[in-house]
């Protein structure tokens, strides 16, 4: 204690003249001291003085900073031509490159969300496609080219949709009924009722008629990915989180956190669990964003599951449903692959059927549905949000002026869905083309000794490599991408780009392939191998 | 200072303590002001000081944090009731009033909650432009089928020009989409989200082509978004973050209020422009508007101008243009510049589009956003193809990527780029369309005229500005909504009021009259006569 004493003191020869001398050195030293030791108030005063006088310092510097700015701004306007500009923007640059670290430059800043947006590292998902883009597989023109693997496209049944258009764009668009007027007027921006009609016809056809889908409730966007966006909008507010069983797609982070500001906490699938959700995983991630205070409004799943593409069981809805209610969470349900493909053993179970048929609160359950997997129509962006809360679906249509669908696509649309010789054909053929992939792709991957998940629907396959990846770590894994992308001349998904928790698996999207292509492909994989 | 130091020490209770032994003393006294014994070690007169301040700034960060996710409710709850209580005698207004009370009570009651800012939105009251709209449609006018509709006024679209389309397209569509060579996989796959790079040099054609006259636009710095509306609100989300704000000289376009403000966080400030001046800009009332916002402790990022005016229809000079580009530059903020009516002029102005202000300066490139779109300047507001053309890379790279919540469909991009590059079609279309333009708004004005009502000397876009403040009383917003319910429940006329506009006047109203037809002309007039005779009656 003594030391401490001297210490603060810079003048130990003093304080060990006496304790009175001490006390005035100490004041004389320490500015505040003073006035802190004195009466009761010594804590409340020690505390705020100091307080009060940053107060006034920041006061100052902001009232400096704004003055800065006023009274040298009369000179430039006077001042004729370009020379001035040049250093009226330098002194600018100055005042703000001190106060604040943003203004590092005196150019016109972008938003700070909008920086987070270009800093926003691209993932080995991100950067494959565009690789892949930049130098596409061709047989006959570009045999070294990249192929494309990572891209969910389905192209398999690409060849129906064109015959159909070839036939019907121009009766479609145009002749049908009305006259030019239908498809260059402002239309509303959620979506013409027509097409809405045909779509809620569209899904009841693929959920094989369990369900009925009401359009009145219906949201029509330009494209998935606005259609999450604009819910998670509505469900959640800055800051707020939504837990995301992973793996999940790679696009889920961006779609939800640029603009929307939300966090995604992932609720991490095993392997030994077959990939499937658990409610005690789901408890104990709700519990870790509790805990750090984050506010969890909802749930968002994909079924069937995207990278993984296994199904929830019944079960699992149920499940789900009941932690929803007992923590009052919201349910996005991104039903996107419902259509494409088939399987005998299980039967898709679509969120709507489960509201349809029990007591739970209807307001809480959201669903997704595009027509980019199903329909094979990327291209033409349709997404639709299917909800039963008024409040989500009045606010949705507001929102829906952002991301309206052209008149255009709508008028095709409706009346490729009103086509429903067409669209059953489609739909069977689509599924057979799917699943003959599937098993070939599939085949394929065990000849070679890779072992998938055994997926039930969607245009991809889930890959364990984990065997061929050393060290065993997620740098493992991205040297294995590496290796493919560079090597082999494939862009598949590393798994660490979809969140997943174990290191090694990958995704392969095999709808953009010709079936004489998965030799090719087989081959390629060998030789990384 | 040194004098009364220690008899207040002596006061302190310690003090037995402290006379005994020195050493000891400074125990009590740490015991007593909790920072002394840090302050008191090596450096004390420094970490006394900075330690309550870090505490203090920290304190004030938290507070920060805290405060500001309430606080945007707060301003769009505050900003309502203006529009709500002067329109409380309409029938509709009420309703929706109620209605609105009724989901929100809804909200808080029913188990899942949505988040604050949906409450927003739904509440959002409808202002009479919405309403006007919603009321058109459910009954719209038609001469034969339906001729006691209400007839549209509100809506800034261009029909005059529809026969011109009808014949491209029923000339061209099939091979627009599909032909050209390309199968549909040009259509029907993934394409990049911004827009296909041909339509990206159609487009750029096109712009140079209507509004460049001397500069031409670089396809690399356009952006394609699915409508002017989405074009406006990525920028504003790559411009200002939430509780940012931009000036806008009002009267402005009603839309703005959404566009800009849902989602964004972003605030609009208006600048109010006057009749005396013609509704002009002045660079004093900004630099004002700019000092206040400030001073408020709002930042501003930007300024936000329709050029041609949305509602006025006057043109901006090239010299308020260049004081303007120096006022940015001064304060160092954006400018963003709606442009959408740009070849819908029809009057002896010029238009000088912000690029061509830009391209003869060499610096401040970077701060210029040009907003353009299809909807307005060849008519097809179904397309829903808006672009953002911007000389910043950053603003570029940010609009790029957040295009992925608003491309354009891939049919859409095939008939407009092939549209677009059919350049003698694109001549003639917008000579022929200024010429009806021309026609239409001088039969229209010459109609209003005649009732008494003067309208400001416009040059573009689809609607001219009125004055009727000599026919509402009282003299303020209720007047000039009475009015405005009048022509709309018993005229059965949807004009828009230069409330919704913000506009500082009352009385002013925004007539588009491009929806009409020539012969339909005499049947506004005649429902608008009705009216004005009620009004002038009692005077």
């Amino acid at each position: 204690m003594k030391p401490n004493f001297q210490n603060s003191a810079n003048n130990p020869p003093e304080t060990t003249a006496g304790s009175t001398g001490i006390f005035t050195d100490m004041r004389v030293i320490v500015p505040l001291q003073g006035v802190v030791q004195g009466g009761g108030s010594g804590v409340v005063l020690g505390s705020i003085i100091p307080c009060a006088l940053f107060y006034f310092l920041q006061l100052y510097l902001k009232s400096k900073n704004r003055t800065g700015d006023d009274p040298s701004a009369p000179p430039p306007p006077q001042l004729p031509e370009i020379s001035p500009p040049g250093g009226e923007l330098q002194r600018a640059q100055s005042v703000r490159s001190i106060w604040s670290p943003r203004g590092a430059n005196g150019q016109a800043q972008v938003s700070s969300r909008g920086s987070s947006v270009i800093k926003h590292p691209d993932s080995p998902y991100h950067l494959g496609l565009k690789r892949a883009s930049e130098n596409p597989y061709d047989e006959s023109r570009n045999p070294d080219g990249i192929i494309q693997l990572g891209l969910d496209e389905n192209k398999l049944s690409m060849d129906l949709v064109q015959d159909w258009l070839m036939v019907h764009t121009k009766c479609s668009t145009i002749c049908q009924e009305l006259q030019i007027n239908g498809i260059t007027a402002y239309h509303p921006f959620d979506g013409l009722s027509e097409l809405k009609m045909a779509v809620s016809g569209f899904m009841s056809q693929v959920m094989e008629g369990r369900v009925f889908f009401d359009p009145s409730h219906m949201i029509l966007t330009s494209g998935v990915t606005p259609a999450i966006e604009m819910l998670v909008f509505c469900l959640a507010d800055v800051g707020n989180a939504f837990l995301v069983p992973s793996p999940y797609s790679p696009d889920l982070d961006r779609d939800i956190k640029w603009r929307t500001g939300v966090e995604i906490i992932p609720v991490p699938c095993r392997s030994s669990d077959n990939f499937s959700l658990s409610t005690t995983s789901l408890n104990r991630a709700y519990n870790k964003a509790k805990k750090r205070g984050l506010k969890v409004q909802g749930v968002i799943i994909s079924n069937p599951s995207n990278p993984v593409g296994n199904l929830l069981s019944q079960e699992t809805l149920y499940n789900l449903l009941d932690f929803a209610t007992e923590k009052n969470l919201h349910i996005i349900a991104t039903e996107i692959l419902a259509g494409a493909g088939d399987d005998k053993n299980q039967e898709f179970v679509s969120m709507a059927e489960i509201i349809d048929s029990e007591e739970y609160d209807r307001k809480r359950v959201h669903i997704i549905y595009g027509l980019s997997k199903d329909v094979s129509l990327p291209g033409f962006r349709v997404g639709v949000i299917y909800s039963s809360n008024q409040n989500i679906l009045q606010a949705s249509k507001k929102l829906a002026r952002f991301s309206s669908i052209s008149s255009v696509s709508q008028r095709l649309l409706i009346s490729m869905f009103n086509d429903s010789r067409f669209v059953g054909e489609f739909i069977r053929t689509n599924r057979e083309r799917v699943e003959r992939m599937s098993s070939l792709f599939v085949g394929g991957l065990k000849n070679l000794g890779i072992k998938s998940m055994k997926s039930s629907r969607g245009s991809y396959c889930w890959a364990d490599m984990s065997g061929f990846i050393r060290p065993y770590s997620e740098k493992g894994e991205l040297e294995l991408w590496e290796k493919f992308l560079n090597v082999a001349k494939m862009n598949v998904t590393p798994g660490s780009c979809c969140h997943c928790i174990e290191p090694g698996w990958f995704r392969f999207c095999f709808t953009g392939l010709t079936e004489n292509q998965i030799p090719l492909v087989m081959e390629r994989i060998q030789k990384v191998l | 200072m040194t004098q009364t130091g220690p008899r207040r020490l002596h006061n302190s209770g310690m003090e037995d303590e402290s006379r005994d032994q020195s050493p000891s003393s400074s125990t009590g006294m740490r015991l007593i002001v909790p920072l002394q014994g840090i302050v008191q070690g090596r450096g004390g007169l420094i970490l006394g000081s900075v330690i309550p301040c870090a505490m203090f700034y920290f304190l004030q960060f938290y507070l920060k944090r805290r405060r500001s996710p309430p606080n945007p409710p707060e301003h769009h709850t505050s900003s309502p009731p203006s529009p709500a209580p002067s329109s409380s005698n309409l029938t509709e207004l009420s309703r929706s009033a109620s209605r609105s009370n009724l989901l929100m009570s809804r909200g808080s009651i029913g188990r899942p909650h949505v988040s604050s800012r949906v409450h927003c939105i739904a509440k959002s009251n409808d202002s009479p432009y919405y309403i006007g709209l919603d009321k058109v449609s459910a009954d719209p006018y038609d001469s034969f089928s339906n001729p006691n509709g209400v007839i549209q006024l509100g809506l800034a679209e261009n029909r005059l020009t529809l026969d011109l389309i009808e014949n491209w397209i029923a000339e061209k569509l099939n091979d627009s989409i599909l032909g050209g060579g390309l199968s549909v996989s040009g259509i029907a796959t993934y394409q990049p989200f911004d827009g296909m790079p041909e339509l990206k040099v159609a487009m750029a054609g096109f712009m140079s082509q209507v509004m460049g006259r001397t500069v031409t636009f670089d396809p690399s710095q356009i952006v394609l978004t699915s409508g002017a509306t989405s074009a406006i609100e990525i920028l504003c989300f790559a411009l200002a973050d939430q509780g940012n704000a931009f000036l806008i000289p009002a009267p402005y376009y009603p839309g703005f209020d959404r566009d800009m403000k849902w989602r964004t966080g972003v605030e609009l400030i208006p600048v109010h422009c006057r009749s005396s001046d013609n509704f002009t800009l002045s660079i004093p009332v900004l630099d004002q508007a700019f000092n206040q916002a400030r001073k408020r402790g709002q930042k501003v990022k930007g300024i936000l101008l329709s050029n041609p005016s949305n509602p006025v229809g006057n043109l901006m000079t090239r010299e308020t243009l260049f004081s303007l580009l120096d006022f940015a530059r001064e304060k160092n903020i954006h400018i963003i510049s709606d442009e959408l009516f740009a070849a819908s002029t029809f009057g002896d102005e010029e238009f000088v589009s912000m690029a061509e202000i830009i391209d003869s300066e060499d610096t401040d490139k970077d701060r210029v956003h040009i907003v353009y779109g299809l909807s307005k300047d060849l008519a097809l507001p179904g397309f829903r193809v808006g672009v953002i053309y911007s000389y910043n890379e950053n603003v570029l790279t940010v609009s790029r990527k957040m295009t992925r919540f608003s491309p354009v469909s891939a049919p859409t991009q095939r008939i407009v780029t092939s549209m677009l590059s059919d350049t003698t079609f694109i001549k003639d279309f917008t000579e022929r369309n200024r010429e009806r333009l021309r026609a239409m708004y001088d039969l229209f004005v010459e109609g209003l005229e005649e009732l008494g009502i003067g309208c400001t000397k416009s040059s573009g876009g689809l609607y001219c500005w009125c004055d009727m403040s000599g026919l509402i009383r009282p003299y303020n917003e209720k007047g000039e909504l009475d009015l405005w319910d009048k022509l709309l429940n018993v005229a059965k006329i949807n004009i828009t009021p230069g409330s919704s506009c913000h506009c500082i006047e009352p009385g002013w109203f925004r007539c588009c009259f491009t929806t009409l037809d020539e012969k339909d002309i005499p049947v506004v007039i005649e429902r608008i006569r009705s009216v004005v005779e009620t009004c002038k009656s009692p005077s």
